[in-house]
C-alpha cells in the first residue's frame, strides 16, 4: 500500500450534526462540504444538474444533494434526519443533518444524541434569531462537547466584519448562561465556498481557520469518558460445541473507560466480584479493552449473569437507584401521561416506570423553566422525575452520555415517545 | 489512559453492537445475503460477533434465477468453510405460483420481482429482524434510513414515520406480524468497506477481480451477456477485461473494464472513480425515486 491508503487506516471517525433554519443554507453547506472535499461523484452531480433544471432553479442546487425523500424535494425542506458521509486524509466525517423548522425538533435531538460536533448556521443578514438560541440551546442539552457557529450568506452582507462581530457578540452574550465548554465562530459563505473548504479572499480579516480546518483538528479524543469503567452486558456467548464446553462469555461493549485481564470487578446488581480471566475478540485474546470496543469478556468465577446485568469495576462504581431525576424531550403526538407507565430502555437494561412528577417545563425559545406549565408535549423539553420497577445502574449525562441517556417507550403503541438524559 | 481506535475498528465495533442487539432483542432474525461484498462484510462480522459460538440466526438469499454462477458458488463455499446456514427462496417459484409477474422487454429485470419472494419468505420463515448490508452512503433513500428499521405487517417502509434512533439504545419492541429490517453496516461507505476487506483479509467472489468475460454495451454501461439476456440488434458481445464495482443480477450489474486484480488495486480504482458504484446499477436509473419506491414496497 502506499502512504496515502495506509493512512487512510489511521484516520478518526468525528460525527457532527447541523442544525439551521429553513433558509439559512444547511443543506447548500453541507453540499459544499462534499463537493470540496470531492466526496460527490460525477454521476451523482449530473442527477443533481438534471433536477435542478428541471425545478427551474439557474445554479447547480447542491442542496439536492441531502434532500433525499420525493416529499422534501417537492417541499423544498429537509423532513428527517439523513446520514452523509465524506473522507478526508485525516477524518472520516460522519454527518447527522436535521431539519431546523420547530416541528421536528425531535430530530434535532437524535442528531445531536451521537456527535462530537454541532454545527450551527446563523443567516448573517438576520443575526441570532430564536431558532439559533434553540439549536444552542438543545446542543448544550445533550452535552455535545464542541460548538461551530457559522455565520452564513456573508456575500450578502458585503462580507462585513462588524455583522460577524455583532452576532459573535450578540450570540455570546444570549447563550452565556450554557454550559458549553467549546463555542467557535466562522464567517462562511457556503454558495461561494468562502472560508468552508478553502480561505476566504473576500474576507482577509478573518485569520481563524476554515470550517473544514476546525472539522479536521478540533480535538475529540477525550469525548468519550475514559475513566469510568462500565460494561453492559448484551449478549451470553454459550457456544454448544465440545471444544468450548464450559465457555460463557460476556459479549458487550465498553462504553466508558477501559478494563485489563486480572481487574477485579462487580456484577451489578447482584453485587458479586470476581477477576477478567480473558478479554475476547474472534480469535484473538487481548490484555486490555477500552472504549468503544466491542469484546467478549470471560471471569475467573461461576456468577450469573444476563443481558441487562452490568460489570464495573470495584471502587468505582455508578449510582444504583429506582428514583431517577432527568431533563426528557417529548417525541410524540400523544403527550406524556402524568402517573403514566412507560416502557424504560437504559444501556442494555429495561424495565418499566412510572412518571411520578413533571417538575417544569422549558420554554425553549427564552430558556425559562416554568413550574405552572406541566403539560408535556411533542417537542416539549422538561424535567421529570419517574420511578423505575427495578434499580438501573447509572451515571448523570453530564459525566457519562452512555450510562446517563435513556429512552422512553409508549407500552402500547412501542414508539420510542421520549429521550432522557439523566441528571 | 487511552487507547485511539481508527475510524475501521470504531464502525466494527458499533455494527457488531448492531448485530448483538438483534441476536438479543428479537426471536427470530435472519441475515439477507446476497453474495456481494457488502452482506460478505457484515457476515464476517458476524462470525466476530459471537464467536466462538456460530451464528445465532440463518442466512436468507433470495435467488432470483438471474445470479452469477460464481456469486452461488462462493456463497456455497462459505457457507461449508464458516459452518453456516444459508435457506435459499426462488424467484422462479414465486413466478410459478403466479405471485410474481416476469417483466419484458430488453430491460427485463428480476429485481423488482424479488420483493414478493422476500417478504413471501420473511412470513413463512416468521423472520422477525430481517439484517440487510444496505449503507446510507449508497443512495439517497438509503441516506434516511435507520439502524432499526420498523415495517408494517406489509412490509411497507413509510419514511415519514421512523422511530427516533438516539444514542446507542435501539428499540426493536413490535406488534404481532410486524418486523424489522436491521442495517448494521449503515455508517460505513464504499471505501471503508474496502479498506476493511483488506484489513481482515476477507475472501471475495473473483467476479469482483479482473477476469475475461463477453460483454456487450448497453447506453454507455458494459453488461454480461447470458442466456435470457435479449440484445438489441446494435449490440455486439465481445471479450472484454472486466470486473464487479457492485454485485446484483447479471441483468442489471453493469461491469467495469478494469485490470484490477488485487485488494490494493481495487482500492486504488475506487479512490480514483468519479462515479458512483450505483452508477452502474439500471435498476436506480429509473426514476429519480426509483429506490425510494421500491424500499417502500418492501425491497432492501
Amino acid at each position: 500500500m502506499n502512504g496515502k491508503q495506509s493512512g487512510y487506516l489511521d484516520m478518526e471517525l468525528l460525527r457532527f450534526t447541523t442544525a439551521g433554519s429553513v433558509d439559512d443554507g444547511k443543506s447548500t453547506l453541507i453540499g459544499r462540504l462534499l463537493y470540496d472535499s470531492k466526496a460527490i461523484f460525477d454521476d451523482q452531480l449530473e442527477a443533481i444538474e438534471r433536477a435542478s433544471e428541471r425545478i427551474g432553479n439557474e445554479e447547480v442546487n447542491l442542496a439536492l444533494l441531502t434532500d433525499g425523500l420525493r416529499a422534501e424535494r417537492e417541499q423544498g425542506i429537509t423532513i428527517d434526519v439523513a446520514y452523509r458521509y465524506f473522507a478526508t486524509p485525516k477524518r472520516k466525517f460522519i454527518i447527522a443533518d436535521t431539519p431546523g423548522h420547530i416541528q421536528y425538533t425531535r430530530n434535532m435531538v437524535t442528531g445531536a444524541s451521537t456527535a462530537n460536533v454541532a454545527l450551527i448556521l446563523v443567516d448573517a443578514r438576520q443575526g441570532v434569531l430564536e431558532q439559533t438560541l434553540r439549536h444552542a440551546y438543545i446542543a448544550s442539552l445533550l452535552q455535545i462537547p464542541h460548538i461551530i457557529v457559522c455565520v452564513n450568506k456573508m456575500d450578502l452582507v458585503d462580507f462585513s466584519q462588524a455583522t460577524f462581530d455583532a452576532i459573535q457578540k450578540d450570540l455570546k452574550t444570549k447563550t452565556a448562561s450554557l454550559p458549553v465548554k467549546d463555542i467557535r465562530y466562522v464567517p462562511i459563505s457556503a454558495l461561494l465556498g468562502d472560508n468552508v473548504v478553502d480561505a476566504s479572499q473576500n474576507m482577509p480579516w478573518y485569520p481563524g481557520p476554515t470550517l473544514m480546518s476546525l472539522l479536521e483538528n478540533i480535538y475529540i479524543s477525550d469525548d468519550i469518558n475514559h475513566q469510568n469503567f462500565r460494561f453492559p452486558v448484551q449478549y451470553v456467548v454459550r457456544p454448544q460445541a465440545k471444544d468450548w464446553h464450559d465457555y460463557r462469555g460476556y459479549a458487550g461493549r465498553v462504553v466508558s473507560g477501559s478494563v485489563k485481564v486480572g481487574d477485579k470487578v462487580t456484577v451489578l446488581p447482584s453485587g458479586f466480584s470476581s477477576t477478567v480471566k480473558t478479554i475476547d475478540f474472534y480469535k484473538e485474546t487481548l490484555q486490555e479493552a477500552s472504549a468503544p470496543q466491542s469484546v467478549t469478556i470471560t471471569l475467573n468465577d461461576d456468577i450469573d449473569i444476563s443481558r441487562g446485568d452490568m460489570l464495573v469495576k470495584e471502587l468505582d462504581h455508578p449510582q444504583v437507584n429506582q428514583d431517577i431525576d432527568m431533563m426528557i424531550c417529548w417525541f410524540n403526538e400523544r403527550k406524556l401521561v402524568p402517573r403514566g407507565k412507560y416502557i424504560i430502555r437504559h444501556t442494555s437494561a429495561e424495565a418499566k416506570c412510572m412518571i411520578k412528577e413533571v417538575v417544569f417545563k422549558v420554554n425553549i425559545n427564552t430558556m425559562k423553566e416554568n413550574s405552572d406549565d406541566k403539560e408535556v408535549g411533542m417537542n416539549d423539553i422538561a424535567r421529570i422525575a419517574i420511578r423505575t420497577t427495578k434499580p438501573l445502574f447509572f451515571d448523570s449525562y453530564q459525566m457519562n452520555r452512555e450510562t446517563g441517556s435513556i429512552i422512553l417507550v409508549d407500552e402500547g403503541t412501542n414508539e420510542t415517545v421520549a429521550a432522557g438524559m439523566i441528571i | 489512559m487511552k487507547q485511539q481506535i481508527n475510524h475501521l475498528r470504531e464502525l466494527e465495533a458499533e455494527s457488531i453492537f448492531v448485530l448483538r442487539e438483534v441476536a438479543a432483542q428479537f426471536e427470530r432474525p435472519a441475515m439477507l445475503f446476497s453474495g456481494g461484498k457488502d452482506s460478505i462484510v457484515m457476515y464476517h462480522l458476524a462470525l466476530k460477533a459471537f464467536y466462538p459460538a456460530k451464528v445465532p440466526f440463518p442466512l436468507l438469499h433470495i435467488d432470483t434465477g438471474h445470479n452469477f454462477q460464481e456469486t452461488l458458488d462462493f456463497r456455497d463455499w462459505l457457507m461449508q468453510e464458516t459452518g453456516g446456514k444459508c435457506i435459499v427462496r426462488y424467484v422462479q417459484d414465486s413466478i410459478d405460483k403466479g405471485r410474481a409477474t416476469e417483466e419484458k422487454g430488453y430491460n427485463a429485470s428480476r429485481n423488482k420481482l424479488q420483493t414478493v419472494t422476500l417478504l413471501d419468505a420473511l412470513e413463512e420463515l416468521k423472520v422477525d429482524a430481517a439484517m440487510g448490508g444496505g449503507r446510507r452512503d449508497e443512495e439517497k433513500a438509503r441516506a434516511k434510513e435507520r439502524f432499526f428499521s420498523h415495517r408494517d405487517e406489509f412490509g411497507q417502509w413509510d419514511p415519514k414515520n421512523q422511530r427516533p434512533e438516539l444514542w446507542n439504545l435501539f428499540n426493536g419492541r413490535k406488534h404481532m406480524g410486524e418486523h424489522f429490517r436491521v442495517f448494521p453496516i449503515s455508517n460505513w461507505t464504499e471505501m471503508d468497506v474496502w479498506q476493511y476487506i483488506l484489513l481482515e483479509n476477507i475472501a471475495l467472489p473473483n467476479l469482483y477481480f479482473t477476469h475475461k468475460r463477453e460483454v456487450f454495451n448497453r447506453d454507455g454501461v458494459w453488461m454480461a451477456t447470458a442466456p435470457y439476456m435479449k440484445l438489441k440488434d446494435s449490440e455486439v458481445p465481445e471479450i472484454r477485461d472486466v470486473r464487479c464495482r457492485t454485485i446484483g443480477d447479471v441483468t442489471c450489474t453493469g461491469l467495469t473494464l478494469s485490470t484490477a486484480n488485487s485488494l490494493e488495486d481495487i482500492i486504488h480504482e475506487v479512490a480514483s472513480s468519479r462515479v458512483t458504484e450505483r452508477g452502474g446499477r439500471a435498476d436506480d436509473k429509473r426514476s429519480e425515486s426509483a429506490m425510494e419506491d421500491r424500499k417502500r414496497e418492501g425491497y432492501f
